[in-house]
């Protein structure tokens, strides 16, 4: 297996070679940024792409065909239309958050991307509470889209707006919960660490019972939390027209639709992370063999196609499920998602104390 | 990426500067090239053509303002537990003792809400 250390290091020791210490890590620090932008809006496109070619199979038709090979380059050309778009500036809106929440949705999808392990050595931010940290950048989008909503002068964005807070802030509570439940039986948060502990066994295959019932509220919770169908209801457009961006327009409009996708592969990626080994290769205890021909296969293709199966079935929700109603959605977490949740918890607790297999 | 020699807050530092980085870049091209024009119409509130009535900002439902409530009891809950859950295992029984009695409390307060009908979205 490859180890992007090397690489790292070896670019670390060419720079630092000729350049004083704080031009190296200014210099590696305009590197990291770079990289992250590029793999940032590739990223983000490629998954406009696949959303609509499997919604269009979902659907029997063809989806994008025309723009470039099977129609990949259609998301780029419809970045370029988005930038020639004129930004229209409103009468009434309060000017200063109007333009702050783009930047806060952004800010909080590139640093929950930030954390995430994408192969062998390489990951960019490694705190030893990352996943903590995880949960914590990503609640400031809420607060993006709720500035959204109330300054853009519109009756549409405003119920957009605290349907959209309302939703993230309480299906946030059960992604806090499943995750508390593997760092339960993963005894770190760091993020390597988990991934480190996956090495024999992912968590979904060793963590018994309660690591699948925390795989299935993880999912749902987080198909909520970016704000997908069937929990669409803050863009409902039959109602909303557009929900909390109805007033943007533009490129501006474009960074929360960037921001929602990414936040789609932020989600599949934390639960890559947390229930299927992150970068880690299939292997089974025992199945030598196995083990090694899973070895061949690069750690950054292991991460990227698990993160994009686990999208598929989100997606997969989008076009299966009719919308819920803003009552349904809360009485689905409330009164059964945090039930299960807490009972999980010390069930899974039992587990790691006691060592009661299930 | 793991730099061992840049701080991981630098880091994070640094990628909260990508995405703010990432806004004013693509602004700023879309300020370049896109057009510009006036229309007295244009800065009206896209309300389906009708003129808005009242002011836009307005009372909303209280609904909104209990659940968030509520999130903040449990969230709360789930920051404490955090700590307790790293160690879970070294801590063991006396350690689940202790922490079962807060859970036990929060517990209650989620069947107090439900009893009280705070749960329903009326």
């Amino acid at each position: 297996m490859f180890d992007f250390s090397l690489l790292t290091n070896w670019i670390h020791s060419a720079l630092s070679s000729f350049m004083p210490q704080w031009l190296t890590v200014t210099t590696e620090c305009v590197l990291i940024g770079v990289v992250l932008l590029l793999t940032y809006s590739v990223l983000a496109l490629f998954y406009i792409w696949f959303e609509r070619k499997v919604c269009a199979a979902f659907q029997c038709r063809l989806g994008p065909n025309r723009v470039g090979p099977m129609g990949l380059l259609q998301s780029v050309a419809d970045m370029f239309k988005i930038l020639i778009k004129e930004l229209i500036s409103l009468n009434h809106t309060d000017k200063f958050l109007f333009a702050l929440a783009p930047y806060l949705v952004i800010l909080a999808s590139m640093l929950a991307f930030a954390v995430l392990p994408w192969g062998n050595g390489l990951q960019i931010i490694d705190f030893n509470i990352g996943i903590f940290f995880l949960i914590a950048v990503s609640s400031i989008g809420v607060l993006g889209i709720l500035l959204a909503g109330w300054s853009s002068n519109n009756k549409f964005t405003l119920i957009g707006a605290l349907r959209s807070g309302a939703q993230m802030v309480s299906y946030e509570l059960s992604i806090g919960l499943s995750v508390l439940t593997m760092v339960c039986f993963a005894g770190t948060m760091s993020v390597g660490g988990i991934v480190e502990q996956q090495k024999d066994l992912w968590f979904i295959f060793s963590g018994h019972i309660p690591a699948i019932i925390a795989f299935i509220i993880y999912l749902i919770a987080g198909t909520a939390e970016t704000n997908r169908g069937p929990f669409d209801l803050p863009e409902a457009e039959s109602e909303l027209t557009a929900g909390y961006h109805t007033e943007y327009s533009g490129i501006h409009f474009g960074f929360f639709y960037l921001a929602e996708y990414l936040n789609l592969f932020i989600v599949s990626g934390v639960a890559t992370l947390l229930f299927f080994g992150g970068w880690m290769p299939l292997h089974f205890p025992g199945w030598d063999t196995f083990n090694m021909i899973m070895d061949y296969i690069p750690s950054v293709v292991w991460f990227i196609a698990k993160a994009i199966a686990i999208s598929f079935i989100i997606i997969w929700f989008k076009w299966t499920f009719p919308r819920l109603r803003i009552d349904q959605m809360l009485a689905l977490e409330w009164k059964y998602l945090l039930p299960i949740n807490l009972f999980n918890l010390v069930l899974m607790v039992l587990i790691v104390v006691y060592g009661i297999h299930f | 990426m793991v730099l061992l020699t840049i701080q991981n807050s630098t880091l994070a530092i640094a990628a909260a500067l990508t995405g703010i980085g990432l806004v004013a870049l693509a602004l700023w091209l879309a300020g370049l090239i896109s057009p510009r024009s006036f229309n007295p119409q244009k800065g009206e509130a896209y309300e389906c053509g009708i003129p808005t009535r009242g002011e836009s900002m307005a009372q909303f439902k209280v609904g909104y303002y209990l659940f968030a409530i509520l999130f903040l009891m449990f969230d709360v809950e789930c920051v404490f537990l955090f700590p307790w859950a790293v160690r879970v295992k070294e801590l063991g029984g006396a350690g689940l003792l202790s922490i079962a009695i807060f859970f036990i409390i929060l517990v209650l307060g989620l069947v107090y809400a439900w009893r009280k009908g705070a749960l329903e979205w009326k």
